[in-house]
């Protein structure tokens, strides 16, 4: 969101679900959608039906990138020297998009020199995926006549997160595909409300409808609905909050549905920090592993089933949730909580339903203002931004960007330079394995949702190897090994997957009970927003010599 | 796309098999070697999807090598061709040459179907052990027949007929089958009988330098000079109309397919002669090969086609090879290429053999089965002339019509439509079995009677008296020795209420048991139905169960039942997808009321 | 570099059905065009998210200068064209079908055949007791849904769902032929050895109730399905960020099943395994 925020202003998917099915190439980059975000895959799936070509771009030859036309296997941590060898093909091959770059864009020149080391051959090197490929869909990419890059936590998951997003930005920049039915640029939410989330300011530095909270002007409209000063600073991002725990400086906490103690990269740290708080609260569903140290655990509900209120997509489509059930027992439905706690506060907060927080939030943000409970219903979710109860905008973002008046065009798209940044962790002789983990179809994050039911495709925690590894050490499919990091170790069963290479392997973190996996993960975070590097830490594996029962 | 695949694999026999026509996994792909290319690049996507086509080419490799069609061969087609393994299942249950259980590498295929049992030979009930029980193999000249299948390295297909019941127990416990007669032993026609479709048949060595000795290509030669619309004006004058039953106008269909912008657009030589009774593209692709690969060309030439196919019907090896001679001396010699002759037309022609099911000879059932589907028909429209074969601007047309278009090419559609009568222009094919002296393919023009066509075959056998004669197959219709004067026309038939449809003229004496011809036709589409559509699946099942009870009926307890066969045979004529459907009822029909079987 | 935004303009088409002038839009299939002015039409194989497959020909009309009867389902409606939904002939083939398929296959659970039934005359038992059916055990190889094949009409719209049109698993097709045909995985693998995904889109088509979910079977069985007194609440999934519409239906406070709007931008009536059946965490047992 951070990336998107900052070269266009907005800080969500450019396009529609409907746009990537009336497109001429599908860059997946980073995703594996077709596990993931299965009926976003779906439109993709259209997309090829109608012709598109797809290029999927991941380490692992995954379930999406068995669809593709292109598969490019590139190292953990190489997206931005892929992305800026595209950009230097893209550049010497003469197929930049002139018009676009020079009308609506800013720093093409710097960007182009800044790449310019990227050849090819470096390309190749550092990425290990062959010359002719890069070129290939390099060519493919800036060729089309439309074009969508989409990715997922396989590139923000990294401690540079930010600037892989902008890397590949600069690659839609360079060829004009975005702003246009058709082209854009797609980050796929990894949660039912993330975007939601962002929409209605739960970031450090945003209000809601990404009213900076630096701005004075957004502040003091908000100063005057809510009748209290708002503080003027930015707020601290998970990351910071955990560095103000091991600092001391933050010794109370308020989690709602979350579950840090096991969705946080070096998960033995994160709890011993929970453990050092002063007080902790905890709101959720479940009595979580975070719940479990909490000093206050108060019993919401379950959002999407038992209480009303919207939540955004990745297409920036706001929809209605609804109550389906009564919450268990003492239960109450969150927003009834807060509200609770504010009266305790000496606060009467008086919302009678949830469409009365919407339609504040109607009256503060202005791209929500035409988004009425009713229009919600009527047209099955809106997409954002929708300023007036009686227009729709374009199903893209930022077509301003294409205008003929320079006013209408509004600010320039600035190139970014980034630098490539290999994973902060290497790879070593102790720790020769390259471990990356991602969801698999069935399972949700830390499996606190998706545990309860009884899928057949599941099969628990495993680390899964390349046949050529599994051969070399010696382990055979289904084998209990022990997986060690630099940070902890876990055991879990050998799953030999012919969509790995050689020194690569895979994870879940879905049955952190089990295996928490997140014991070898590395805590190294992007500095611009907060995420961990998930998606690269160095490990072994190691054989547990036979046990004595068997 | 994410294929799951079981355990199983193939064996090497079944993996060469596959890669012998397949060539060996692509650097890259799913199956080849891993390697460090493969570590970081594959390729799969619309490049994968685009072989489809090659499915039912595969399955027949496979089945060729070892017989049948195991898990692990299914999962390495599925590999290789990125379709999921439910969805080859599906096509390798849908063909009855296909076997996905073991079976011994020989198989014994016995006709029992209409003038192969009124010829004496095996039903189903006696076959002997180890003998499948075949619809018509198409040999009906030599009736009875039977087919053998072995699969190896060198497969062997053969067919023999007539074959006694000790020679069907003689093949089936191993013995080879006698040589082939030769194939005019399948046109008794004299020379000197004014032949045009078939006078090169048996005449004509089947090579090139005799096609060309004998007048063969000037047609082309002639097309290239007077340009496609002219070509489509000429065959559209003649009056030619498709010789396969529906006799829907050539030039029509032609004009419409020429007129498509969308591109490429398809030539399908459909040739899975199955209707019971029906040889004569066997005989004339046997005999005269090059005359079809020249029809096509000019069919290609005229309509703007640069790819033909020909799907040929799974049961006739001698046809196949033959063609697949003529096609490889007709490329080495330029005649097929990107190149040929004066106009430097560009147009190739694949064989798809097909996998024994006839309903792959209706005009878009041909279409999923040559893209490696099911064969099950489309629904119309839109029509082939608009989105047919790969969804793409196609002309279907069958062998014999084909080859009428060189004759109409050079001599000229005034001098075609000169044979023949105002209804039906030009000349015919019917393939005569039965109880006549001299089975075997014979051409008139239309407008002969049926006893004129009767007495070219030399009449009845001795010591035969007619009781029937079946005219188009199981899709046509019954009449009886009343009706010898019918003139042989489209127009004549339907007005006496029958049809010409394929040509068949099956000849029944009184020897045969007409309610047994009746089980084995209902037997026939049952067998054949492909499943799609509720009338046709389910109305073929009543029929035949509706028939049995009637042929063990007393007489006075049959209206119940005979009420219930018109019934069933108004919602199959009406509501049925296809003409499969559509046409089951009409033999069984025709035999009650006109016959007076049953009665 | 096209750029187009192009709203195509539909022309309209003039027809006329049963004697009524009818104005439709371009591409509006007779079955629309039918049930846009109130006429009704039974269909079986018919379903809104699938291309019709028009397989079984209950929905047939007559249209003039067509020598067999429509499918009006996927017929489309052409300038012209005389219409006629209920003559002698349709309702013979309607009657027919409904015979055919109620003779073979158990339509207990089909929506409106008793009504159809009544309303054509048609008896399914004319056949004698000794007419082939369908009939065969229940498969129940994994938790989540179960496959009653005796129900099924062969529609092939499972087929299309799991394969081409949604969600491209391929784990099912159809094989065999004729009476035969029938739906299977590979071999007739059970469900976990096969492709199968258990994004229930099969579940979500099927019109005859032989794709079920466990719950709703085991609740059938057990004779405490009730569907008056479920609700039917629509909300959205609360796994990715890809935001798909579900249908909660629940019966006492419990939900029962997942479906998800057939009209939905998003879903187009398709969920994946999560969306379908990963609700067991709100049960209140």
């Amino acid at each position: 969101m951070v990336g998107l925020a900052t070269v266009f202003g907005a800080g969500g998917g450019t396009s529609s679900y409907a746009d990537i099915e009336r497109t001429d190439v599908i860059v997946m980059w980073g995703s594996n959608a077709r596990n993931a975000h299965p009926i976003f895959f779906h439109h993709v799936l259209q997309g090829v039906r109608n012709g598109a070509k797809l290029y999927v771009v991941d380490p692992r030859r995954t379930e999406s990138a068995q669809w593709a036309d292109l598969w490019l296997g590139l190292d953990v941590g190489t997206d931005i020297a892929l992305a800026h060898t595209i950009a230097r093909e893209i550049i010497h091959a003469g197929l930049v998009r002139r018009d676009f770059v020079e009308r609506s864009t800013s720093g093409f020149a710097e960007f182009a020199a800044s790449v310019e080391e990227w050849t090819l051959e470096r390309g190749s090197a550092v990425t290990g995926v062959p010359a002719d490929a890069i070129r290939e869909l390099a060519h493919a990419y800036a060729r089309a006549p439309r074009a969508q890059m989409c990715w997922t936590l396989g590139i923000t998951e990294h401690h540079n997160g930010v600037d892989n997003v902008l890397a590949l930005i600069n690659l839609a920049l360079l060829c004009g595909h975005v702003g246009r039915p058709g082209s854009g640029l797609n980050p796929l939410r990894g949660q039912n409300n993330v975007q939601g989330g962002g929409d209605m300011g739960a970031l450090p530095n945003k209000l809601p409808g990404f009213q900076d909270v630096e701005d004075d002007v957004a502040r003091a409209k908000f100063d005057a609905a809510w009748g209290t000063p708002v503080p003027p600073r930015n707020g601290l991002n998970l990351t910071q909050m955990f560095e103000a725990m091991g600092r001391g400086d933050l010794r109370t906490l308020y989690v709602i549905g979350e579950n840090p103690a096991q969705s946080e990269a070096d998960g033995a740290h994160a709890e011993q920090l929970l453990e050092g708080l002063d007080f902790l609260v905890v709101q959720d569903i479940f009595l979580t592993k975070t719940a479990r140290l909490a000093d206050v655990v108060l019993p919401g509900s379950a959002s999407w089933c038992e209480g009303e209120g919207t939540v955004t997509n990745s297409e920036r489509r706001v929809q209605r949730v609804r109550k389906a059930l009564h919450p268990p027992g003492d239960a109450r439905d969150d927003c009834a909580i807060i509200v609770e706690l504010a009266r305790r506060m000496g606060r009467d907060w008086s919302y009678p339903t949830m469409q009365h927080v919407w339609d504040e939030l109607r009256s503060l943000s202005p791209m929500h203002a035409g988004m009425s409970y009713a229009r919600l219903e009527a047209l099955g979710g809106i997409q954002w931004p929708c300023y007036t109860e009686d227009t729709l905008e374009p199903p893209y973002l930022h077509g301003r960007l294409w205008a003929d008046d320079p006013a209408a065009r509004g600010r320039l798209a600035p190139f970014s330079i980034v630098r490539d940044e290999p994973p902060v962790e290497s790879t070593d002789g102790d720790y020769p394995l390259r471990l990356t983990t991602g969801r698999r179809l069935d399972s949700y994050n830390t499996g606190v949702q998706s545990r309860g039911f009884d899928s057949p495709l599941r099969f628990g925690e495993t680390i899964d190897v390349s046949p050529e590894d599994a051969d070399a050490l010696g382990v055979a499919d289904g084998e209990t090994v022990r997986v060690v990091s630099r940070r902890g170790a876990v055991t879990a069963p050998v799953r030999v997957d012919e969509g790995l290479r050689p020194g690569l392997v895979f994870m879940t973190m879905h049955f952190p009970d089990e295996v928490d996996v997140n014991r070898l993960t590395i805590d190294a975070t992007d500095p611009k927003s907060g995420t961990a590097e998930f998606k690269a830490a160095a490990v072994r594996i190691e054989r547990i010599a036979a046990p004595a029962w068997t | 796309m994410d294929l799951k695949i079981a355990s199983a694999s193939a064996t090497d026999a079944e993996r060469d098999a596959v890669d012998s026509l397949l060539g060996p996994p692509p650097e890259a792909a799913r199956g080849a070697a891993r390697d460090d290319r493969g570590h970081r690049v594959a390729r799969g996507g619309a490049a994968l999807r685009e072989m489809r086509h090659l499915m039912l080419p595969v399955l027949h490799a496979v089945n060729d090598r070892v017989g049948w069609l195991s898990r692990g061969a299914i999962n390495y087609v599925s590999q290789r061709l990125d379709v999921a393994p439910a969805e080859v299942y599906g096509v390798a249950t849908f063909y009855a040459l296909f076997s996905t259980t073991e079976r011994p590498a020989r198989q014994v295929h016995v006709c029992v179907d209409l003038a192969c049992r009124a010829a004496g030979g095996h039903v189903e009930r006696d076959l002997p052990a180890g003998a499948h029980a075949s619809p018509c193999l198409g040999l009906c000249e030599r009736a009875p027949a039977l087919m053998v299948i072995e699969a190896g390295e060198t497969p062997l297909r053969e067919v023999a007929g007539p074959v006694d019941r000790d020679g069907v127990r003689a093949v089936v416990a191993g013995a080879r089958c006698d040589a082939e007669p030769p194939v005019p032993a399948a046109t008794p026609q004299a020379p000197d009988d004014g032949l045009v479709l078939l006078r090169r048949v048996g005449r004509v060595v089947p090579t090139l330098a005799g096609y060309l000795a004998s007048g063969g290509y000037a047609a082309l030669r002639r097309a290239h000079e007077i340009g496609p619309a002219a070509v489509v004006e000429e065959v559209t004058a003649s009056g030619l109309v498709g010789r396969g039953g529906a006799a829907f106008p050539t030039g029509r269909k032609w004009a419409a397919v020429a007129a498509q912008p969308a591109t490429p657009h398809h030539l399908v030589c459909n040739a899975d002669e199955s209707e019971p009774g029906t040889f004569k593209d066997r005989v004339l692709i046997e005999g005269d090969p090059f005359a079809l690969l020249e029809a096509m060309t000019i069919a290609a030439w005229a309509t703007g086609c640069a790819h033909g196919w020909v799907y040929l019907r799974g049961e006739y090896p001698r046809a196949e090879a033959a063609l697949r001679a003529a096609i490889d001396e007709a490329r080495e010699a330029g005649w097929l290429g990107s190149h040929i002759g004066a106009a430097g037309q560009a147009f190739d022609v694949e064989i798809v053999r097909g996998g024994g099911a006839y309903i792959c000879g209706e005009e878009t059932a041909i279409f999923n089965s040559i893209e490696g589907h099911r064969g099950e028909p489309r629904n119309k429209p839109p029509f082939p002339v608009e989105v047919g074969l790969f969804g793409k601007p196609t002309v279907v047309n069958n062998v014999e019509t084909l080859v009428n278009v060189p004759v109409i090419v050079a001599g000229g559609a005034a001098a075609y439509a000169a044979w023949g009568t105002e209804g039906s222009r030009g000349r015919k094919l019917f393939c005569v079995s039965g109880a006549v002296a001299r089975p075997g393919v014979y051409e008139v023009a239309f407008g002969a009677t049926l006893r004129e066509l009767l007495d070219l075959a030399g009449g009845m056998r001795p010591g035969a008296t007619m009781r029937a004669v079946l005219l188009g197959g199981a899709a046509g219709g019954f009449v009886g020795p009343a009706d010898l004067d019918l003139p042989l026309t489209l127009e004549a038939a339907r007005a006496a209420g029958t049809t010409l449809g394929s040509g068949v003229v099956l000849v029944l004496d009184e020897s045969v048991d007409l309610l047994d011809q009746m089980m084995r036709i209902a037997d026939f589409f049952h067998d054949e139905s492909c499943g799609q559509c509720v009338p046709c699946r389910v109305g073929t099942v009543r029929q035949r169960e509706a028939l049995a009870r009637l042929v063990a009926a007393r007489a006075d307890d049959r209206a119940g039942d005979l009420a219930l066969l018109r019934e069933l045979a108004q919602v199959m004529r009406d509501a049925s997808i296809c003409g499969l459907g559509q046409t089951a009822p009409n033999a069984i029909d025709s035999a009650i009321s006109r016959l007076g079987v049953l009665a | 570099m096209t750029e187009t935004t192009g709203l195509s303009v539909r022309r309209s088409v003039e027809l006329t059905i049963d004697g009524d002038a009818v104005t439709v839009p371009e591409g509006t299939t007779l079955l629309q065009a039918c049930r846009g002015r109130g006429t009704e039409v039974p269909t079986l194989c018919y379903g809104d998210t699938i291309t019709p497959k028009n397989a079984c020909r209950v929905c047939m009309v007559e249209v003039e200068g067509s020598r067999t009867l429509v499918p009006s389902c996927s017929r489309k409606a052409e300038p012209g064209m005389k219409v006629r939904t209920d003559t002698e002939r349709t309702r013979h083939s309607r009657r027919l079908v409904l015979e055919l398929l109620g003779s073979s296959v158990d339509l207990s659970l089909t929506a409106n055949v008793a009504r159809w039934n009544e309303a054509y005359g048609a008896d399914p038992t004319r056949f004698g007791p000794d007419a082939a059916t369908v009939a065969q055990p229940v498969k129940r190889d994994n938790a989540l849904y179960v496959r009653d094949y005796a129900k099924c009409i062969l529609c092939y719209q499972c087929v299309d769902a799991c394969g081409e049109q949604w969600q491209q698993t391929f784990a099912i097709a159809t094989a065999g032929r004729g009476f035969g045909a029938h739906i299977a995985t590979e071999y007739e693998t059970p469900l976990p050895d096969s492709a199968c995904v258990y994004c229930g889109n099969c579940i979500q088509v099927c019109p005859t109730g032989a794709l079920m979910f466990t719950s709703e079977h085991d609740m059938r069985e057990a004779g405490t399905w009730d569907e008056t007194r479920q609700t039917r609440t629509d909300t959205i999934c609360p796994y990715c960020g890809v935001g798909c519409a579900l249908t909660l239906h629940v019966q006492e406070d419990r939900i029962v099943k997942v479906t998800s709007p057939s009209d939905h931008s998003v879903t187009h009536g398709n969920l994946c395994i999560k969306g379908r059946f990963g609700f067991q965490h709100v049960q209140n047992d």
